[in-house]
């Protein structure tokens, strides 16, 4: 049967259920595109064939092939759109700069598609709040407090806070920072928040 | 509230497919038993139980959903669609005598996505199979939203089971609704949580991904 390709690349995708970017798979789509190729070769043909020679007994084949080419298409379309959101929820989950590790999963054009994004986001959260823009990507969740307790889970290093004062962060260190310098590092698992 | 920043496509509601779905791309994968009313030149290697170059009249073959509805018209020309098993008089009978000791599982896993699909085949069954899936969604609601509602972290395994893929979501959007109401009473609702994407990133092999 065909199509056989494209619903194991829509697999893949609803295997990592939770969100996470796979590998791009792109020996996956080569193989969806030759098939299409070859079925939409195999139409033409018939369907010259089907007016040329009045053989209209082909036409049920041709529509079979047909009905092949659109799922094809469908699965693809639907593959790429769904991967285009997992690396949406990556600027709002890890920040604007993205480890190598998850960029080697991206193909030249998802990079692209990334960037393109992060500048309208950037451009859109400017343009709010008068002079100095508003960061929609910070305060998820409605903050109780200015300053917060936090205590670090693992060695990060130099950490500088606003008064140009720096602190190290060396791990179960605690320390009372304010809240949005913090929250980045929280979300990415560097530091925990410690609620008294 | 647990923020989710990753929103797939849902499924659609009813008859309705959502094209961009992968649910609906899974569900539209799924087979059904069909006959072909005609032959179809030169795919005789598409049916692989034949050595003949085509398909003749006349073959009863199990059709992926997307390929029966594509080549399904009224008149019946090209292929003739018959129901699956659960769908026809014998279960509909088990299903409404008792819709919770049915596993819906084994018997789909999409029940009510196919069976709502099914209904795109002229049958003069389907206002009964209609009926029967309605029905049987009303029967087994009460069981899901209860077990979903009170089961606090706890396995889980045994109470979804026996539920199709519909069902498990619904689970699975109560259990979220319980757990975050559990964070609330225990006031961590405003606790700033590390993000869960970020976290099943480290879970897995990603040597270079510690700062």
């Amino acid at each position: 049967m065909f199509c056989e390709k494209a619903i194991e690349l829509i697999r893949e995708l609803q295997r990592a259920s939770d969100g996470q970017l796979p590998a791009f798979n792109e020996d996956g789509i080569r193989q969806v595109l030759e098939e299409m190729k070859a079925l939409y070769e195999q139409n033409q043909t018939d369907v010259n064939e089907a007016k040329s020679e009045g053989r209209s007994d082909l036409i049920p084949t041709i529509k079979f092939r047909h009905c092949c080419l659109l799922r094809n298409q469908r699965c693809i379309a639907a593959f790429l759109y769904d991967r285009l959101l997992r690396i949406r929820s990556l600027r709002w989950e890890y920040g604007s700069v993205l480890p190598t590790s998850i960029r080697f999963h991206m193909c030249a054009e998802e990079l692209e598609w990334f960037n393109q994004y992060k500048k309208s986001l950037a451009i859109y959260m400017r343009s709010m709040g008068g002079d100095e823009g508003l960061d929609i990507t910070q305060d998820m969740k409605p903050p109780k407090s200015l300053y917060i307790e936090v205590r670090c889970l693992k060695d990060y290093g130099e950490f500088e806070i606003d008064d140009g004062t720096t602190i190290l962060l060396k791990k179960n260190s605690q320390h009372f920072l304010s809240r949005w310098k913090c929250e980045q590092l929280i979300r990415q698992g560097v530091l925990e928040h410690v609620m008294s | 509230m647990t923020t989710q920043s990753y929103l797939p496509v849902p499924p659609g509601v009813g008859m309705e497919e959502n094209f961009l779905s992968l649910d609906d791309i899974l569900l539209s994968q799924e087979k059904l038993p069909t006959r072909t009313e005609c032959v179809f030149p030169r795919l005789g290697f598409v049916e692989k139980t034949s050595d003949t170059r085509d398909i003749p009249e006349g073959t009863k073959m199990e059709m992926p959903l997307w390929l029966s509805k594509g080549l399904y018209d009224n008149k019946r020309r090209l292929v003739s669609v018959e129901q699956p098993k659960i769908y026809r008089q014998g279960w509909r009978t088990v299903f409404s005598a008792d819709p919770n000791v049915v596993d819906l599982h084994k018997m789909g896993p999409y029940y009510y996505g196919l069976g709502s699909q099914l209904l795109h085949f002229d049958s003069p069954e389907n206002p009964e199979i209609a009926q029967t899936v309605l029905q049987t969604y009303i029967g087994r609601f009460r069981r899901i939203m209860d077990s979903s509602q009170n089961a606090y972290n706890e396995d889980t395994s045994a109470l979804v089971e026996r539920l199709d893929v519909l069902e498990r979501s619904l689970f699975r959007t109560g259990q979220a609704g319980l757990n975050d109401f559990q964070r609330w009473e225990k006031g961590q609702a405003s606790q700033i949580t590390a993000s869960n994407l970020v976290q099943n990133y480290k879970k897995r092999k990603f040597p270079d991904l510690e700062a």
